[in-house]
């Protein structure tokens, strides 16, 4: 027992060293948030503002060129163009020359003094980041005015219907900060990347390198090996959550709600659960290539199907299906629980106990995968 | 010097199933090793010589046989066979970030070498492999001759009974070549050690007390580097013919030729009584005006003994 | 282009301007590295030239810039009358090149392959067709011609790159450690092709860390940390280059007798160059002209070590290169 611990020791040891040293992996691992962070932060947008618009007022009354001023100040709209009716409206968007419409009928004035106002809106149906907020904005404007907002959603001419959609961040960010909303889940997700490529390139890169052999013949037991690389990973991906979190606050000015040391604990749960996954896939991936591209690929699902961006209700229930196998989805869940809504842990005891299992499960496959033999 | 046995196989086989069939990479080896020996396991790439160890240290699963290691049996006690034997893998790879005195350590604190005994062994290993100066560098920055004499002083921090070293000189510049069989061979001398070296260098079975020749799986000759050289049953000629073809073509059918051999210009026939053949085969040449020079008898190097072991084996298997 | 006939190279022996290699004072250097260093040598048309050393001495270095492939810092070179600097174009049409690596592509057949090449060269039609041939001929891989490489053993992949790389019939090859880890039959027959082409006036350079098989050659360089050390045929290497003399000393008793010597070697009373096991046996290497036989065996019967044979043995290359080396 005191011999298995002393090697455990000395392999962390060695692993600390050779992460302390290998000054790519340790840039990539402590950068790599932070630009994330900031490239989600700036450069990512997903509610759209300042849509090129074409405006065909064919009332010219007070009341219309009211409605159109309101649409234009509050920045999601910019009058662009100035057309006659809805055809031209329709070409205009066709063209990409726009990408909204509106179109105030006649005697707007005349209709809104009898609560009667109507107009439309005509929205890039190829580019759904616009009909969504394009859509959102004008709803919320429109209700000041209680006008009967009709939608439509145009693509090659043809004109559909838009369903109404609520969305839930609204609740929790009246301000409609992207921020806040990806902020939880973000940082979930660059732990998930980050833990898989040191799991599954630093250690197939050691088979690669017959590093790996020369260990496995020693004393060291397959278990001692994978507690020894549980060990960095873990720290690492503590540091980098730290990192994020504190930028979040700070920067960013996300408010948290809720318990830290509730989300640290959770977040130790949801590192180990991946540490171990990583784990698995260097076993499974017999090149540093294949390590990559797994890794890409669980980049892809937690990006599309855990709910950290595109919302999970509205998939179908297969989608689903994939994004509960992934332990990021839960943990987005969580995440947001505790940062947004400040909940305590009888919210998410659920998930929290889920990833635990996983935690637990991945740790004693990848220990079983990881072999003293080489076949 | 005892007599016991350190290293043995009995009837190994090692069969890969792979998409292209099954393959029989060790076929029924047996061997053994005695306390203080040195052991040349010799064969070409894919002979099986990589194999035949790994599965001697439990990295691979036997397919038939036995094989055992200071008496534990390699697929039911690979921990304790561990624990004692010191072994160089062909890829061998070292932490290259980590220091050579890091590596040292590393490699005894995972046999659970007290610090005491540390203290003592690595000074004295590195001095054995001449990196006394290179103490601090990182692994990775040295040259391929001093990563081999690391690997080797970091198999040996636990002061093991058995080293099993797998194509140890591999690329190796002659001279660390040389410093390397010479640091092996005063291991041999102060500690008694047994060392199992497989190689595909036939100059380096001079070096071995005992050899088993290794060619697909099979081992077709054992014994001493003379023993098995006089497996050949007869006596090299050397000359070098003006016309190598013609020469070729005329040497074959003469009576007690056993093996024509090709060597650069020169001819080496193997036949079998030097003094009668050697008038004889000048006097075909001098019927075919084929011209030589410099005739005589050498001796039979380990390379050509292998050359006719195989030839030999082939043509019993019909090939 | 005209070769310049102040060239001379080592050993004492000018040039002809028709030698199908000229190299003076090559150098190459990668920073501060130096990987070449003021090489000169020439090579003779239709002789098998070795060239070597260990991994990393500036063999594929040099073969690089002789191939036009790498430019020299210093230095000057003539491949059948051409400078390989500004005219590696015609030089590529003249010359074949078998690679370490071996550059076929495995999941293409033999016949594949072969004419892959051969259309690289240029090749075409009923030339191709005999060249294709020829090489399968050569190469005994008739009725081997739509295996995959992939499944082909060493020894055949070998010659079909060796084919490969002479489908045009360049006038001189250049063969970078061909040889590597193929076994002894394959490898011998390797070597009655290359003297099958030399016979018929092809010049062949070929590199290889393998003291056997430097013995091959007809003559061999020493190269070694981008120098060549010493240069000449494999029997005068022995002779001239061998700085002292090897001693095997037969008994029963080898490794007490080691430590015996050992000791006595470090505390000055035999003047040693080295001594280690061979096997059963101890090689000794002593300085010339100091037959100390007697001392030897009397150093050990005092220590009552049996001695059951003294004798003088011939150095190998191997020897003889780590003398040269060292001296």
């Amino acid at each position: 027992m005191l011999a298995s611990l002393h090697r455990i020791a000395a392999l962390t040891r060695k692993e600390m060293a050779q992460l302390w040293r290998d000054t790519r992996l340790l840039l990539l691992i402590l950068f790599l948030p932070i630009m994330l962070l900031f490239l989600f932060a700036y450069a990512v947008t997903l509610t759209v503002d300042h849509l090129p618009t074409a405006v065909a007022d064919q009332s010219h009354d007070e009341r219309s060129r009211d409605f159109i001023q309101t649409l234009v100040n509050s920045g999601y709209f910019d009058q662009t163009l100035v057309l006659q009716n809805e055809q031209e409206l329709v070409q205009a968007l066709d063209s990409g020359q726009v990408k909204a419409g509106i179109l105030i009928p006649p005697n707007f004035s005349e209709q809104v003094s009898r609560r009667n106002g109507r107009a439309l809106i005509l929205l890039d149906g190829s580019d759904s980041f616009t009909v969504q907020s394009g859509f959102n904005a004008a709803s919320a404007l429109s209700q000041k005015y209680s006008y009967d907002l009709q939608a439509r959603s145009v693509q090659a001419g043809r004109q559909t219907e838009l369903p109404i959609i609520t969305s839930s961040r609204v609740l929790y960010n009246p301000d409609m900060n992207d921020m806040v909303f990806i902020l939880p889940g973000l940082v979930g997700m660059l732990v998930q990347n980050i833990i898989v490529a040191y799991a599954s390139m630093a250690i197939v890169r050691e088979r690669e390198l017959g590093i790996m052999e020369q260990i496995l013949v020693t004393p060291a037991r397959p278990a001692e090996m994978v507690i020894s690389k549980l060990i960095p990973g873990t720290i690492i991906a503590m540091i980098d959550m730290a990192i994020v979190l504190t930028l979040g606050i700070f920067w960013f000015g996300i408010p948290m709600h809720g318990s830290i040391g509730l989300f640290s604990i959770l977040a130790l749960i949801f590192i180990m659960a991946y540490m171990g996954l990583g784990l698995i896939i260097s076993t499974v991936a017999k090149t540093q290539r294949q390590a990559q591209q797994i890794s890409v690929l669980l980049l892809l699902v937690g990006l599309l199907l855990t709910g950290f961006i595109f919302p999970r209700t509205s998939m179908p229930v297969w989608t689903q299906a994939i994004g509960d196998l992934i332990p990021l989805t839960y943990f987005v869940r969580i995440s947001r629980d505790i940062i947004s809504k400040g909940l305590s842990f009888e919210y998410m005891w659920k998930d929290a106990l889920i990833l635990a299992v996983y935690a637990l499960v991945s740790v004693t496959l990848a220990s079983l995968f990881f072999k003293k033999r080489l076949d | 010097m005892e007599n016991s046995i350190t290293i043995s196989a009995q009837e190994l086989v090692k069969e890969f199933h792979t998409s292209r069939g099954d393959i029989r990479a060790v076929d029924r080896i047996s061997l053994s090793v005695c306390q203080g020996e040195t052991y040349g396991l010799i064969g070409p790439d894919g002979a099986g010589k990589s194999t035949t160890i790994r599965v001697i240290l439990g990295l691979l699963n036997r397919s038939q046989g036995r094989s055992s290691v200071l008496g534990f049996d390699s697929q039911n006690r690979p921990y304790q066979i561990r624990e004692r034997v010191g072994y160089i893998a062909q890829q061998f790879g070292l932490p290259s970030d980590l220091t050579v005195q890091e590596n040292l350590q590393f490699f005894a604190d995972i046999h659970n070498v007290s610090r005491t005994d540390q203290l003592k062994r690595i000074p004295s290993l590195l001095d054995f492999a001449g990196l006394s100066e290179y103490q601090k560098r990182p692994a990775g920055k040295l040259s391929g001759g001093m990563k081999k004499k690391l690997a080797l002083a970091c198999s040996l921090v636990h002061e093991p009974q058995v080293l099993l070293l797998d194509e140890p000189t591999l690329g190796v510049d002659p001279i660390s070549r040389r410093e390397f069989w010479n640091m092996l061979s005063n291991l041999r001398a102060e500690k008694g050690l047994s060392i199992f070296v497989a190689t595909p260098y036939m100059d380096e079975a001079e070096r071995c007390n005992h050899v088993g020749l290794i060619y697909q799986g099979r081992l077709i000759a054992s014994g001493t580097p003379a023993q098995i050289k006089k497996k050949v049953p007869g006596h090299m000629l050397e000359f070098t013919p003006s016309a190598m073809n013609a020469c070729l073509k005329l040497l074959q059918p003469l009576p007690g030729v056993l093996e024509v051999q090709t060597y650069g210009t020169a001819v080496h026939l193997l036949v079998d009584d030097a003094g009668l053949r050697r008038s004889q085969v000048q006097a075909a040449m001098a019927a075919q005006s084929v011209q030589w020079s410099g005739m005589r008898e050498i001796q039979i190097r380990m390379e050509e003994a292998f050359i006719y072991l195989i030839r030999r084996q082939e043509a019993q298997n019909g090939c | 282009m005209d070769v310049d006939s102040t060239l001379s190279a080592s050993g004492g022996i000018s040039p002809d301007k028709s030698h199908p290699i000229i190299v003076e004072n090559l150098t190459r250097k990668f920073g501060d590295f130096t990987a070449v260093d003021q090489i000169s040598f020439f090579v003779r048309k239709g002789e098998v030239f070795g060239w070597l050393g260990p991994n990393g001495a500036g063999k594929t270095t040099t073969i690089r810039m002789l191939l036009g492939l790498l430019k020299p810092t210093e230095g000057r070179m003539r491949v059948l009358q051409i400078d390989p600097v500004t005219q590696a174009k015609a030089l590529h049409a003249r010359v074949g090149y078998m690679s370490q690596t071996f550059t076929l592509y495995n999941d293409l057949t033999a016949l594949e392959n072969i004419r892959f090449y051969g259309k690289v060269y240029g090749l075409a039609g009923d030339r191709l067709r005999q060249r294709q041939r020829d090489i399968l001929q050569m190469a005994n891989l008739e009725g081997r011609e739509h295996t995959l490489t992939a499944n082909l053993s060493g020894g055949w992949k070998q010659r079909l790159a060796l084919g490969c790389a002479i489908i045009h019939q360049p006038d001189v090859i250049f063969l970078d450690e061909p040889t590597a880890g193929v076994d002894p039959i394959s490898r011998r027959e390797f070597w009655q092709l290359i003297y099958h082409m030399a016979g018929m006036g092809v010049t062949v350079l070929v590199t290889t860390h393998y003291m056997d098989e430097a013995e091959l050659c007809q003559r061999v360089g020493f190269i070694s940390h981008g120098r060549l050390i010493a240069l000449d045929t494999p029997e005068r290497l022995k002779i001239d280059q061998m700085r002292g003399q090897v001693l095997e000393i037969n008994t029963p008793m080898p490794e007490k007798a080691l430590r015996v010597l050992q000791l006595a070697q470090f505390s000055g009373r035999l003047p040693l160059d080295e001594v280690a096991l061979y096997g059963a046996q101890i090689h000794a290497v002593l300085p010339e002209g100091s037959a100390q036989i007697k001392d030897i065996e009397k150093i050990l019967t005092d220590e009552n070590i049996q001695v059951h044979g003294l004798e003088w043995i011939a150095p190998t290359l191997e020897d003889v290169f780590i003398s040269a080396v060292k001296g």
